[in-house]
């Protein structure tokens, strides 16, 4: 089945629910007398919904997790970040993050492009443990995104307090108690997704190819933005890393997320790459 | 006969300058009795706050006055007076009044409504009956201050919301914590702003709270009345890795708060946040405290900042204020030219007495025969003569008589009726 016209019209929607509430974060940020219409809830969860309802069609038209391509993954990464948002928005009432994972989503969703006919896929990709894989990362790096968008917000109101700028530009920003015990949340989850992925990963691997691990360019990336997320989550537990520091390192691990997301997708062989762009 | 003020508040001066000009409670005798050592100032008051250090002068010769002033602040603070003069406000006759008014009622106050600036005017003006340096006007003008503060909160809304720089402050830290519900406060100090501060944040349900000062039993005293524990003040540096608040408002001339110190805290304490409050003039942390990671600081001059946003809220309660205190500065000016009519006003009845008499005696000698009834009637008859005919004369000169230019009123009234020539006069 082919979505065409259909497809390519609910694609722009998510973009303009996205785009839409992206710019009235921003508004109700640094414009005082604004207040945040109940409606931008009501248009993230819409456009997530409709991202949802893309992304399942195309998994159960492939029978794969649709992440095989650059395109695919931005696009499931983009629902990933949607999803964590709207997590962060129930939970901790955190709307102002939106500042931060809204316009990335947006970004993603629109470079991922609108969805094509699906084309067949090996049937070695067809493994459980491949969609554990597949979900437990993408989640994982999604919420460690989550970590750097709040490190944002806290860096900006730490910088507020500092500077003395006055409460006009970003009062509404919740305490840096609050931000900081978020992003702690998010760096933990994160990374407790992001071992589960990489573990799913290695047991599919071993299933597939009789070996957990082959060094791969995103294996070994993966493997230090691990290892970089557990010194981090080390030293804040023991050594009170949070704050300004933490956040400031937060934003170089978004750094390596970023390359192992996208720039290791095009070294090296192996079924991390990104070989086909369209998809 | 004239008011002068002279002061330097948080509008004008930075608190580098105000920390300079400052003066300390026992301090204030010795500078109240050089101002009226000299000459021109025969009334004097020193009010010295965190805010403000304010000096009000009665005296003849204004100029004269002002200078004494002005020499005082160079020699004290080694600054040349032409460089003071920037920061400085110097207000006369009704300026002043309205100012003293203002002040004590809280509306030139950096939070505006705070409560504590009434109990600093009272401590000033007890000082100055101390020392003896109030006399009638200071006087009168204090207790007449008292009233209008009084007013002013009875009438106006100026007071809510404003519970003190507390207020500030907890606003400020709403920034850093979510909650003060697991917070620990460290109080530096036992005076009267930290007392204020204190309860303020029991009231928003701060955690615990420590008190340390440098005499151990006021530390203590002030500990029992917020819930607290007094800790000794040897053992600050200690103190401070406990503490994610911390208020200071000594009367110390150095910081007593060093980087060192809060860099040592900070370590023990895992880098968990710490938000100091210095409202102390001069200040207790020292500023490079604030170059920290984690470390919040805070001094008054940031409180005014905070408190400027919320000011729109209550300009209209201010207008109002503002209304009260020139009503009343008006009646206070009224009573002042009256006082400097006075004298004149006297001696004209006086006199005018002395002629009633005089003449009332010639025309009973040659009236004999009048009862008791009709002498009454005539005697009351003069009386009632002299009143009527200066009553205009000397409302205008009570009115009129203490205005700029206008004190001729009484001067000509004195050569009119000849008073200077009598030789009676005093």
């Amino acid at each position: 089945m082919d979505l065409g016209i259909v497809g390519l019209f609910l694609w722009k929607i998510v973009i303009i629910c996205y785009a839409v509430v992206s710019t009235a974060i921003f508004l109700y940020l640094t414009r005082e007398k604004l207040s945040n219409p109940d409606w931008s809830r009501l248009l993230v969860v819409g456009g997530f919904l409709v991202q949802s309802v893309l992304v399942v069609w195309l998994w159960i038209e492939t029978g794969i997790l649709p992440v095989g391509s650059l395109s695919k993954a931005l696009r499931f990464f983009s629902w990933a970040l949607a999803a964590l948002y709207i997590f962060v928005l129930y939970r901790y009432r955190l709307s102002q993050l939106g500042l931060v994972l809204l316009p990335l989503a947006t970004i993603m969703w629109a470079l991922g492009g609108p969805m094509r006919e699906a084309k067949a896929s090996s049937p070695l990709l067809a493994s459980p443990w491949l969609t554990v894989h597949g979900i437990f990362s993408f989640l994982g790096e999604a919420t460690l995104v989550g970590a750097f968008g709040v490190s944002v917000l806290y860096l900006l109101q730490e910088r507020r307090i500092r500077k003395r700028i006055s409460p006009s530009f970003l009062a509404r920003l919740p305490s840096l108690e609050v931000l900081d015990h978020i992003t702690y949340k998010c760096m933990a989850w994160g990374f407790v997704l992001l071992t589960a992925g990489i573990v799913a990963g290695a047991i599919w691997a071993n299933q597939a190819w009789g070996s957990y691990w082959t060094w791969q360019a995103k294996e070994t990336w993966a493997l230090a933005t691990w290892l970089l997320y557990a010194g981090l989550l080390h030293q804040r537990v023991s050594s009170g890393w949070g704050g300004r520091k933490g956040a400031l390192l937060l934003i170089v691990g978004f750094g390596f997320l970023l390359f192992t997301f996208i720039g290791a997708g095009f070294m090296g062989s192996g079924p991390h790459r990104f070989d086909r762009l369209q998809g | 006969m004239s008011l002068l003020l002279v002061g330097a508040n948080h509008k004008t001066a930075p608190v580098e300058f105000r920390e300079k000009i400052a003066l300390a409670k026992e301090e204030i005798p010795e500078v109240l009795s050089k101002m009226v050592a000299t000459g021109p100032i025969r009334e004097a008051m020193i009010l010295s706050t965190c805010n403000r250090t304010e000096f009000l002068a009665e005296g003849e010769d204004i100029h004269g006055s002002l200078e004494v002033i002005r020499e005082i602040l160079a020699s004290r603070t080694r600054v040349s007076t032409r460089d003071l003069d920037p920061y400085l406000y110097v207000l006369a006759g009704l300026d002043a009044v309205r100012h003293v008014f203002s002040v004590a009622s809280s509306m030139d106050s950096m939070v505006v409504g705070e409560p504590q600036i009434l109990g600093q005017v009272k401590e000033a003006y007890k000082i100055s009956l101390q020392c003896r340096t109030a006399g009638p006007t200071i006087n009168r003008l204090m207790h007449h201050a008292f009233r209008v503060s009084k007013r002013v909160r009875t009438e106006t809304d100026i007071g809510r919301g404003a519970v003190s720089v507390a207020y500030a402050a907890v606003e400020m830290a709403r920034h850093v914590f979510d909650t003060l519900g697991n917070k620990t406060a460290l109080l530096v100090g036992a005076g009267e702003m930290i007392e204020t501060a204190g309860l303020h944040l029991k009231q928003k349900g701060i955690a615990k709270t420590y008190v340390t000062n440098r005499t151990f039993w006021r530390a203590e005293a002030l500990a029992k009345r917020l819930g607290g524990e007094a800790l000794p003040f040897e053992s600050l540096g200690n103190s401070l890795a406990m503490a994610d608040m911390v208020l200071t408002c000594t009367g110390a001339p150095e910081p007593i708060i060093t980087k060192e110190q809060v860099k040592a805290a900070m370590k023990a304490r895992r880098n968990r946040p710490i938000f100091f409050i210095d409202i102390a003039v001069p200040r207790d942390v020292h500023p490079s405290v604030a170059e920290l990671q984690n470390v919040f600081l805070y001094d008054l001059d940031d409180l005014q900042k905070v408190v400027d946003n919320n000011k729109a809220e209550r300009i209209k309660e201010l207008e109002k204020a503002g209304e009260i205190v020139a009503e009343e500065a008006r009646k206070f000016s009224l009573w002042f030219s009256s006082l400097e009519a006075e004298p004149t006003i006297r001696e004209l009845l006086e006199w005018a007495e002395e002629v009633r008499i005089k003449e009332l005696r010639k025309t009973l000698k040659r009236l004999r025969g009048l009862d008791e009834r009709e002498l009454e009637a005539i005697d009351l008859m003069t009386k009632a003569l002299i009143k009527k005919l200066f009553h205009r004369p000397i409302v205008k000169m009570k009115r009129e008589g203490g205005r700029d230019g206008s004190a001729s009123f009484i001067g000509l009234a004195r050569e009119l009726f000849g008073l200077d020539g009598r030789g009676s006069g005093r």
